[in-house]
């Protein structure tokens, strides 16, 4: 019973509950009773641990509280594993409207842009134009038809090799090169044939998509130089309605055409090639458009799709302008040179077709 | 580099264990020590014990008088959680010789070993409370540690009056003490 009030006393002195009075008689105590002064001390210390021990416990739990707030709140990520909301969803949350705003601004100029293209594209590949080149299936189907002239004569075209389009194409060099449209030649090679049935072998020496024209080269012994070439590549433009006439290979056989020149321009005013009146077939595309004085004017190469007789050329002075890029990739193409003058002015037409169609090819283009 | 009025005051709640203050702390810094436990081979929960027991080391730093934070909390805190954090690695034989982490770091090892052994302590104080049994252990408690006032202890408990309940804590008190002195001077 003493001990619990010296406790007591002890614990009221600590805490400054003592009155003066009590106080200096406690000091005095303290003073002359060594024990009892001990026994302060040690309780001071104690009371000391009791509290700091009920600080930690408190700083602990606000500790705690503060992680499982910030954790709620999205601010601390521990891998999902603790947190009510993903990582994910958080992630959505902090950025959903920057996202928003980014997806439709970008949706925006997606429209535009492509928008811009389709008004401005001349591409080929725009749902109302045709390229004139046949596909495989045609060709096949020619084959088929005609499956005794093949066997007669063997074929040029590599064995195993797949034919993949065909089209026309025309002499510009007695040495062997001839124009045709970049479209026919989807494979690794070709070969040409002539209106009298013969193949030659030949490689592809140029192509250019843009101008949608190429250039090949025949590479065959059996092939003997034209001495000379009946009609001239123009270089200027020529006049609306003038007359032109063309020959293709639309079937296996060379076909003639004939039309008028409707525009000065192609497809949606593109600058690079002619509007022409003329029937116009899978198989015209690379086959030469011709004036009525036998000068090269064009290249047929499309035409459009829901308008009947409309079809595009791509201009004479284009052919030039790939025949110098020619010149200028290899020393071996220096000597290449364009025929400057036609020889078919004023000349009957049947006359004329009879002088060209030596230099008009079938071009089959086929992959290995 | 003194730490600037923002974090004196951040510092002075944290002190007085204010939530808020607490919370600043906490939001600031906790990424960066989760970032370097998961680095280097520790989990979420790991992270997190790490992280709040250097908040208590500088939490115990702040109630002394003479407390002056010589650089930034953060600084302060990726010291104490890198030290502690590789003698866990130590203690778990998972330490591979080294240890990742690019942030400034400054001398802790005094305040460290403070407050190791004050967690010693603290260990010892609750082994001593829970040994004492009930009822003492929760009359203690609600007097120390929820700061209880003996009429309302007296009624939760059921004595007839606050002098008896204060009795009954005394008692309590002095075997507590008891348990508390025969552990902690063995421990020095």
């Amino acid at each position: 019973m003493d001990d619990i009030l010296l406790l007591d006393a002890i614990e009221r002195y600590l805490s400054g509950e003592m009155s003066a009075e009590e106080r200096s008689y406690f000091e005095n105590l303290r003073k002359t009773t060594p024990e009892i002064d001990q026994m302060v001390v040690e309780h001071n210390m104690f009371l000391h641990q009791i509290a700091d021990y009920a600080a930690n416990i408190q700083i602990k739990q606000t500790l705690h509280e503060v992680h499982q707030h910030l954790l709620e709140r999205g601010d601390l990520n521990e891998g999902g594993a603790l947190s009510p909301k993903g990582k994910v969803i958080q992630f959505w949350n902090k950025y959903k409207r920057v996202t928003a705003i980014a997806a439709s601004v970008g949706g925006v100029i997606a429209l535009f842009i492509s928008g811009l293209a389709m008004y401005f594209s001349t591409s080929v590949n725009d749902p109302k134009l045709e390229q004139l080149g046949k596909d495989l299936e045609v060709v096949k189907k020619n084959q088929q038809a005609q499956v005794n002239i093949i066997n007669e004569v063997t074929s040029k075209i590599p064995t195993n090799a797949r034919l993949l389009s065909g089209g026309s194409g025309f002499l510009v060099d007695p040495k062997g090169y001839i124009v045709t449209n970049a479209h026919i030649l989807k494979g690794t090679g070709a070969i040409v044939v002539n209106s009298k049935g013969a193949e030659f072998k030949s490689s592809i020496v140029l192509i250019d998509h843009d101008k949608d024209l190429a250039i090949l080269k025949i590479n065959d012994e059996e092939y003997e130089s034209v001495k000379s070439i009946p009609y001239s590549i123009q270089k200027s433009n020529s006049s609306l309605g003038e007359e032109i006439f063309t020959l293709g290979y639309p079937r296996n056989e060379i076909v003639y055409g004939m039309g008028y020149l409707s525009a000065k321009t192609g497809f949606n005013g593109d600058s690079l090639s002619y509007q022409i009146q003329i029937s116009a077939n899978p198989g015209n595309s690379g086959a030469p458009v011709f004036n009525k004085n036998g000068e090269v004017i064009g290249v047929l190469s499309t035409r459009q799709a829901q308008a009947d007789g409309v079809a595009f050329a791509v201009k004479s002075k284009n052919i030039h302008s790939i025949i110098e890029d020619l010149k200028k990739s290899d020393t071996a193409f220096r000597k290449v040179k364009l025929p400057s003058k036609s020889s078919l002015k004023g000349v009957e037409r049947k006359t004329q077709i009879t002088k060209v169609e030596d230099c008009v090819f079938f071009v089959k283009a086929y992959t290995k | 580099m003194k730490g600037d009025t923002n974090e004196q005051a951040l510092l002075k709640g944290l002190a007085h264990n204010d939530s808020k203050a607490v919370e600043i702390i906490y939001k600031d810094n906790f990424n960066m020590i989760q970032a370097f436990i998961l680095n280097n081979n520790g989990s979420y929960d790991e992270a997190r014990d790490i992280f709040q027991e250097a908040m208590i080391a500088l939490y115990e730093k702040s109630q002394s008088d003479s407390f002056v934070l010589t650089c930034q909390i953060k600084t302060y805190l990726y010291s104490i959680c890198r030290r502690l954090w590789l003698k866990r690695l130590q203690q778990m034989g998972r330490f591979t010789g080294s240890i990742d982490g690019f942030e400034e770091t400054v001398a802790v090892e005094e305040d460290w070993e403070n407050h190791e052994k004050r967690n010693a302590e603290f260990a010892i104080m609750d082994r001593a409370l829970n040994s004492l049994g009930e009822p003492c252990k929760s009359l203690l408690q609600g007097y120390y540690l929820k700061k209880m006032d003996m009429n309302a202890l007296a009624a939760e408990f059921g004595y007839t009056n606050a002098n008896n309940a204060k009795n009954q804590k005394y008692k309590c008190l002095m075997r507590l003490k008891k348990l508390f002195f025969s552990q902690y001077n063995i421990g020095e």
